[in-house]
């Protein structure tokens, strides 16, 4: 376990950003205590310094997780957010889509979220924009990102997509191994 | 109590399904008392609207009395849900208020969903559907059985078929087939170990068996023992549940005949499927309302429980819900959720979840601390803890560190936990409904390896614990195991070995522990565990006890710690020893599992008289575990060994004696010492586990360079 480098600091922060926008200091200036990011096993882990003082004994090699797993760097040096994540980024999320009940079994099991099945969306969500899709009782389903601005998605017929799925709850289920 | 209606698929308003339902109560109340008057509070506009509505219209008072009994489901789930489920007397007003007092454990009084408070208010009590299966079976059993007997039997077999026979009628039956049941002789015996009986005559045996039994005096065959019936019982009862050999005597030495047939036929019968509220995310009270919306029936688990809530029926998978993919709630048997309960985490602490797979104690615990302190989720299979990360993440609890250790390393990985929560693994004879091979495949080695290492975990478990914690100081032991074997005797023996003493649970019901099981005299306070049976309490078999560490020094009555790791190595054979030495000298032993209770400090003082009571006992093994512990005496290589390392013991005993007299004078600050050298203590560790050979040699050596 190490700090971030700072290169993978900017490479992460800038995939945050991309859903929470400048709320990421929120995240690092807590009111409730110091909280960090520590890498792990090539997986970023989001925990409080009280807890990460604990973890320092156990081996490298027998520590599974710690706090909250926030996603993992790729070979190639990218960041990839994980499901795991959504507990910080839905309280914090700019842009939000809220999916209809028919919709949303469909988007647990990985697909996308077409037009038919949207339900809400926030005004001037800019195409390519990471947003964080919830249901209709507002519970967080996952996130993705705008396929289409929201001006554009009033006029497109129902079945084109409107938010590219990256990552849903399912995968709790369905990618249970691979989540750290 | 009303449901909240969801705006977007509103019901027609009026008389409708709620109303319908409580019909008779309501009306007949009016007549007497004006029911606006009586409870203004509770009702609600539309309520106030219907009753209005029903005292304008006559005529449907009129047929009410006679609806009343009629108490079906009346909304969609009444072709299948029958009133039948009630096992409670059906008294509407007061069990309105009933099913409110449960839901009003949560924070604030709401209406609630009518629904809920429909279905039926306790758990099925297990026994009444064994009970019913076991008539419906004997009845067919009769039926099956009057071939071979005379006329008279046919009628009253006939009789018995007649669905609603009194019970003044089945006790004639049974007398009658009591008259005529004799044990088999040896030949008839012979016969069926080659045309086995079928399986409804085996169970009729049983249960005329089971009468004779309890009524022993009166209804004996003459000159038959009680052994040849019991033998016979337990060959039955193996052949008609499919047990083996050895599970069932086990049984039958833990329940009294009557009991045991509930407990087997309770393991028939799959437990109701109960999931916990996770509080981090949700109430109690939403998590209800979101799951009926999505057509699942469900209840309360019941008044101990804040936070569970059983399942009936469900037309959704429930593992695969959106509610469950959003963590807001987790799969979770009502066994499980009794051991956290007893921990009873508080807020800020440090808590050590030694075998946490899959993870549901630990979510439990992070939710009861409100995601406060740190939690150290522990788990010595790597496969399984993927689980624990999955659902850890998905219940968003943030305060954990999950680790990979083998639980036995763990003081030495980090110490001083405010709580620790051991849910050792074990034989898992008490889940056997869940996982029925357990019938066949555990004999007694299995019993005793799993109580071995059980044993280990519990001592390392109890050395993790911080005693000087402001707030805690506890530790839970449980296990899915009903074996004596693994649960009173392991707390004893940690009560033996360790400054530990046992507690009340908190858990207000549960059978106690066994202080006293055959031949093994256990400490008294073992009274304060507890257990919990599928038959009794409709959970998984499941035993909790909850120690407090009252000082972290270790007690001085066994020989130290190095002492420790190789009689737990020896596992089994010493185990067994003293569990014949306690024959041999059952007041010493009760002495000396209350002497390092009591003195504390007077450790010194006590060392010697309890070297030389081992002493003692190591001299003499042979004469009184001849005369009594044979069962226990393990067989063929395990015995010569164990004869070897008596022997090598008792040559050692004789030089140690002097060495460890000498160390009495040190006392703990000594004590400190050895274990500050880690070399020794890993060496030793290291050696402890592997065979006697090399550890009486190490030994020797080790001595040597003291």
């Amino acid at each position: 376990m190490r700090p971030l480098t700072d290169e993978e600091t900017k490479t992460m922060f800038e995939k945050l950003s991309k859903y929470i926008g400048e709320n990421i200091k929120l995240l690092v200036d807590r009111p409730d205590g110091v909280y960090c990011f520590r890498l792990h096993n090539d997986r970023v882990y989001y925990m409080s310094e009280k807890i990460l003082k604990l973890a320092t004994n156990v081996a490298r090699d027998k520590l599974v997780s710690v706090g909250t797993c926030f996603g993992k760097f790729t070979k190639t040096g990218k960041f990839r957010l994980h499901i795991t994540a959504l507990d910080f980024l839905a309280p914090y999320a700019k842009f939000k889509v809220w999916v209809k009940p028919g919709t949303e079994q469909s988007f647990l099991y990985g697909n996308h979220v077409l037009k038919s099945g949207l339900g809400r969306i926030t005004e001037n969500t800019s195409q390519y924009q990471g947003v964080v899709v919830y249901s209709m009782a507002d519970v967080p389903l996952g996130f993705g990102v705008a396929a289409k601005t929201t001006q554009e998605c009033r006029r497109m017929d129902p079945m084109s997509i409107v938010v590219f799925h990256q990552a849903d709850v399912g995968e709790f289920i369905r990618n249970e191994d691979t989540l750290t | 109590m009303g449901r909240k209606l969801d705006p977007t698929n509103q019901v027609k308003k009026g008389p409708g399904r709620k109303s319908r339902k409580q019909k008779g109560a309501e009306t007949e109340l009016s007549k007497f008392i004006p029911v606006e008057e009586s409870e203004p509070k509770r009702q609600t506009s539309r309520a106030r609207k219907r009753a209005g509505k029903r005292a304008q219209d006559p005529k449907k008072n009129k047929d009410v009395p006679e609806k009343k009994p009629l108490k079906g489901f009346t909304d969609e789930n009444k072709d299948w849900l029958t009133p039948a489920k009630r096992k409670r007397k059906i008294d509407t007003p007061e069990s309105e208020d009933d099913s409110d007092e449960m839901w009003e454990h949560e924070e604030d009084l709401e209406e609630e969903a009518a629904k809920v408070e429909k279905l039926g208010k306790k758990l099925l009590p297990i026994e009444r559907a064994a009970k019913k299966e076991k008539r419906i079976r004997a009845s067919m059993g009769v039926g099956s059985d009057d071939d071979d007997s005379d006329d008279s039997e046919v009628e009253m077999a006939g009789k018995i078929d007649d669905a609603d026979a009194d019970e003044e009628d089945t006790i004639q039956t049974n007398m009658e087939d009591m008259d005529s049941f004799k044990l088999p002789g040896a030949e008839e015996r012979a016969k069926e170990s080659v045309i086995p009986l079928d399986l409804q005559s085996v169970h009729q045996r049983i249960k005329e068996n089971v009468d004779v039994l309890t009524n022993f005096a009166a209804k004996r065959e003459e000159g038959k023992d009680r052994v040849d019936y019991i033998a016979l019982l337990k060959s039955d009862l193996c052949t008609y549940y499919s047990y083996n050999d050895f599970l069932m005597e086990q049984l039958m030495d833990i329940f009294p005949v009557s009991e045991l047939i509930d407990f087997l036929e309770a393991n028939e019968i799959q437990r109701p499927v109960t999931i916990r509220t996770n509080t981090l995310k949700t109430r109690r009270r939403d998590l209800a309302q979101a799951l009926i919306n999505r057509g699942v029936n469900l209840d309360p688990l019941g008044k101990w429980s804040k936070v569970g809530l059983i399942i009936f029926d469900s037309s959704v998978p429930i593992g695969a819900t959106p509610e469950y993919l959003a963590g807001h709630y987790m799969l979770q048997g009502a066994s499980s959720l009794l051991p956290v309960m007893a921990l009873s985490p508080q807020e800020g602490e440090c808590v050590l979840d030694m075998s946490s797979a899959p993870g549901g104690k630990t979510t439990y615990i992070a939710q009861l601390m409100r995601n406060t302190g740190i939690i150290v989720a522990n788990d010595a299979n790597l496969e399984r803890l993927k689980s624990v990360v999955g659902n850890i993440h998905r219940l968003g609890v943030t305060n954990a560190v999950i680790c990979n250790y083998d639980g036995r390393q763990f003081p030495k990985v980090m110490g001083g936990f405010d709580r620790v929560l051991l849910d050792a693994p074990c034989s898992g004879t008490g889940v056997i409904a869940k996982d029925p091979v357990v019938k066949t495949s555990k004999d007694e080695a299995d019993i005793l390896r799993s109580a071995h290492l059980q044993k280990e975990l519990l001592l390392s478990a109890i050395d993790s614990v911080n005693a000087d914690s402001a707030t805690g100081g506890y530790l839970i032991y449980c296990t899915c195991s009903i074996m004596v074997e693994e649960n009173e005797w392991v707390v004893d023996y940690a009560l033996k070995k360790r400054n530990v003493k046992l507690v009340p649970a908190g858990l207000d019901f549960g059978t106690e522990g066994f202080t006293r099981f055959k031949e093994r005299r256990f400490h008294p306070s073992l009274r304060l565990t507890r257990r919990f049976y599928p038959h009794s309490h409709n959970m998984d078999g499941f035993y909790v006890a909850k120690f407090k560490k009252f000082s972290n020094t270790l007690p001085a009555a066994e020989t130290g710690p190095d002492e420790d790791v190789t009689e737990t190595s020896e596992s089994v054979a010493v185990a067994d020893k003293k569990s014949s030495k306690k024959e041999a000298g059952k007041k010493i032993s009760v002495k000396e599992s209350a002497s390092p209770k009591v003195q504390t400090n007077g450790t010194v003082a006590k060392k010697p008289t309890n070297l030389q009571g081992q002493k003692g006992q190591k001299d003499q093994p042979t004469g009184p575990k001849k005369a009594k512990g044979q069962k226990d005496q393990p067989t063929g290589p395990k015995k010569a060994k164990m004869a070897k390392v008596d022997a090598k013991k008792s040559k050692e005993g004789e030089a140690d004696s002097s060495d460890k007299q000498d160390k009495t004078e040190g006392s703990l600050v000594q004590k400190k010492h050895e274990l500050k050298s880690p070399m020794m203590m890993k060496k030793k560790k290291r050696l402890g586990r592997n065979k006697f050979k090399k550890l009486t040699h190490v030994l020797k050596k080790g001595w040597n360079v003291e």
